[in-house]
């Protein structure tokens, strides 16, 4: 254990350059972003992941953004254990009946302000999954969607570039973006 | 190549059941299609597998699972998924369709007190629910209730292209998607009597080899994580990106998803792409005995994983569980070698089995398993020679529908495959079984009589997938 510690020391941090932010998903969030959540969250976003039946292969891929190599704290982006803590519902997988509810009420549980972050093609209208009877179409038809990640699954870069974006358009002075209120659930 | 199929009545169905539960065979699989059942076995002694259909007219079959229990969820599943009646389960409850109230099974005696948690949990992972009946921190029973991530799959492949079920099997469960979509290959190849050619079942092997140490690497740090030693997670995430990165840059896809395809493989390695596969295994051979010592040396992270949710070599032997689970508790079994498949036949590699069977047991599997599969990997890479990588698959035959199933090794476990192609060249229905569902119901069993606190800890360490048992 000592000799590990002692290497890791000297071969200073593995944690690479962070992406810039991506440009379509900064003018997606920017009609969803209002002035009086930015001042009040600041340059910081607590993150609650919830599976609504993915396959999986997106949690893989935000479990890599908390390694050493992609490092998402170091933006001030954290993932907590409940929604009571949340800023940000990060949703992935085509929404399954049998998880309609627990969204819901995920959703719910989530104080405001708040955004939603669907991850992955399925996420949008169910991506490959769409048609099923088991499932729903997409996030959107629960919850209202602030910004859609695409991919299958999308990698840690493209994750991160969304939600830097996210961060930004939350934390940035009140000059760019057009002030809207939350919208309701449908 | 298939295995023996027969087409059985009530009385040969039963007899079957019967030599499952006296043990002479395990059971592979279970599962229906409206108007019949059917139900995959290995002989014990004998290794062989077979497979056997039960047409149930009335959707009434013999309930395998009463004298049976590994099979109790999968007839639940076929209830649900084709209305086959299963006499004599009793358990009603639906499993993988939801809806209405959902009785959990009793616990009784003094200051018992139930902890319920999921299907959101506090990390993050795959929706489900447990839930825990406590004798103050002590575990009296665990019950899992499932099927949070059923999407209806097996709905959508049937009637679909062989094509868009191979997209479908490689999201059965993402960490598994090259198992699963090889698996759903075999069968296809199977059933259509098409041979992959030689460089496409190497780079095959590559794929699959990759996925089983992308996910060992990730899921030893987890497991230490879960015992509060971050530094071994940090560690393990950074060989894991290292085999993601090597992935994209040799096939396109960091999970390598849709790249096996029936009939060979998509894409073809780069120039460099040797070169980089052995610059990887080089790297991880060079790092991972640091945390191999420290896994071994660290008295605070032993504390938590020796002695831990211990399964008995009983139960493994009883639910035939697969990988590592099963190894851990002196199963030896491993699908790559029976019923084995190409190119694991030329291949040297050894299957370490130890008896223990407690969270420490399943960690030193995946560190020898780790080892293995770099081993495997630097014998494949000098022996890929060129050639195409993709076999055109059979046109549509006028002699009808045809059938093929095949066992394939994930990192989990064996994952069974079975399709059948109807004489216009579509699926007409495939099944594919996650190890998961014979892995499940011994979390339930290894976690009795530990604390609350190990669950996280002994849920890692078996990992079983939720996705790829709910559907």
């Amino acid at each position: 254990m000592r000799r590990l510690l002692l290497k890791n020391l000297v071969q200073g941090p593995l944690t690479e350059a962070a992406p810039a932010p991506d440009d379509a998903a900064i003018a997606e969030l920017a009609s969803h972003v209002n002035q009086r959540a930015r001042r009040r969250l600041g340059r910081t976003l607590a993150i609650r992941e919830v599976d609504a039946g993915s396959c999986n292969g997106c949690e893989l891929e935000i479990h890599a953004l908390a390694n050493v190599l992609y490092d998402l704290e170091r933006f001030g982006l954290r993932f907590v254990a409940s929604p009571r803590h949340a800023d940000v519902l990060l949703v992935t997988g085509p929404v399954t009946r049998n998880m309609r509810e627990a969204l819901d009420r995920t959703y719910r549980a989530t104080p405001d302000p708040k955004w939603v972050v669907a991850v992955g093609d399925c996420a949008r209208n169910g991506g490959i999954f769409a048609g099923s009877d088991a499932c729903l179409a997409g996030v959107s038809a629960v919850v209202p969607v602030d910004l859609h990640i695409p991919g299958c699954p999308p990698s840690p870069i493209e994750m991160l570039q969304g939600l830097l974006a996210l961060l930004d358009s939350v934390s940035a002075d009140a000059t760019r973006a057009p002030i809207s209120t939350r919208r309701e659930k449908p | 190549m298939n295995w023996p199929h027969s087409s059985v009545g009530r009385e040969a169905w039963q007899a079957a059941a019967a030599r499952l539960h006296a043990g002479e065979q395990c059971l592979l699989g279970l599962w229906g299609e409206p108007g019949c059942v059917h139900m995959a076995v290995l002989q014990s002694a004998s290794r062989e597998c077979s497979m056997l259909s039960l047409p149930c007219a009335d959707n009434r079959y013999p309930s395998v699972g009463r004298v049976h229990p590994p099979a109790m969820r999968l007839e639940r599943a076929a209830r649900d998924l084709y209305g086959l009646e299963p006499e004599g389960l009793g358990d009603a409850r639906p499993w993988l369709r939801h809806g209405g109230a959902y009785p959990f099974l009793p616990a009784e005696g003094e200051s018992l007190h139930q902890i319920p948690v999921g299907p959101v949990h506090a990390g993050i992972i795959e929706p489900g629910h447990f839930r825990f009946t406590a004798s103050g921190e002590t575990v009296v029973r665990l019950e899992q209730r499932l099927g949070y991530a059923h999407k209806g799959v097996e709905s959508l492949m049937a009637g679909a292209s062989i094509e868009r079920v191979a997209a479908l099997a490689g999201r059965v469960s993402g960490d598994s998607t090259v198992a699963f979509a090889l698996a759903y290959a075999h069968a296809v190849e199977a059933a259509l009597a098409v041979q992959p050619p030689p460089r496409a079942v190497w780079l095959r092997a590559v794929m699959a080899e990759l996925e089983r140490l992308a996910n060992h690497l990730g899921d030893i740090g987890a497991v230490c994580n879960d015992a509060a030693l971050s530094v071994m997670h940090a560690q393990c995430g950074w060989l894991r990106e290292q085999v993601l990165r090597a992935a994209q840059a040799c096939f396109g896809h960091r999970l390598m998803m849709d790249r096996v395809i029936p009939g060979g493989v998509l894409s073809d390695l780069p120039a460099d792409g040797e070169q980089m596969l052995s610059a990887l295994v080089g790297f991880i051979r060079k790092q991972f005995p640091d945390l191999v010592e420290v896994y071994d040396n660290t008295a605070s992270l032993k504390d938590r994983t020796v002695g831990t949710g211990i399964l008995s070599s009983a139960l493994a032997q009883q639910f035939a569980a697969g990988g590592f689970v099963g190894r851990a508790s002196g199963r030896h079994f491993d699908a790559r070698r029976t019923p084995g498949y190409a190119p694991y036949d030329r291949l040297p590699f050894e299957i370490p089995v130890v008896q223990a069977g407690d969270v420490n047991a399943r960690v030193w599997i995946r560190i020898r398993e780790v080892e293995q599969s770099l081993a495997l990997i630097e014998s494949i890479l000098p022996q890929i020679a060129p050639g195409p990588i993709h076999a055109p698959l059979a046109a549509p035959s006028a002699a009808g529908a045809r059938e093929g199933i095949a066992l394939v090794e994930g990192f989990r476990g064996d994952i069974l495959a079975w399709v059948r192609i109807g004489a216009d060249g579509a699926v007409a229905r495939c099944h594919l079984r996650d190890p998961s569902w014979f892995q499940w119901p011994l979390l339930e069993a290894a976690i009795e009589g530990n604390i609350v606190a190990d669950f996280p800890l002994c849920n890692k360490s078996f990992n079983c997938s939720y996705s790829g048992h709910d559907l």
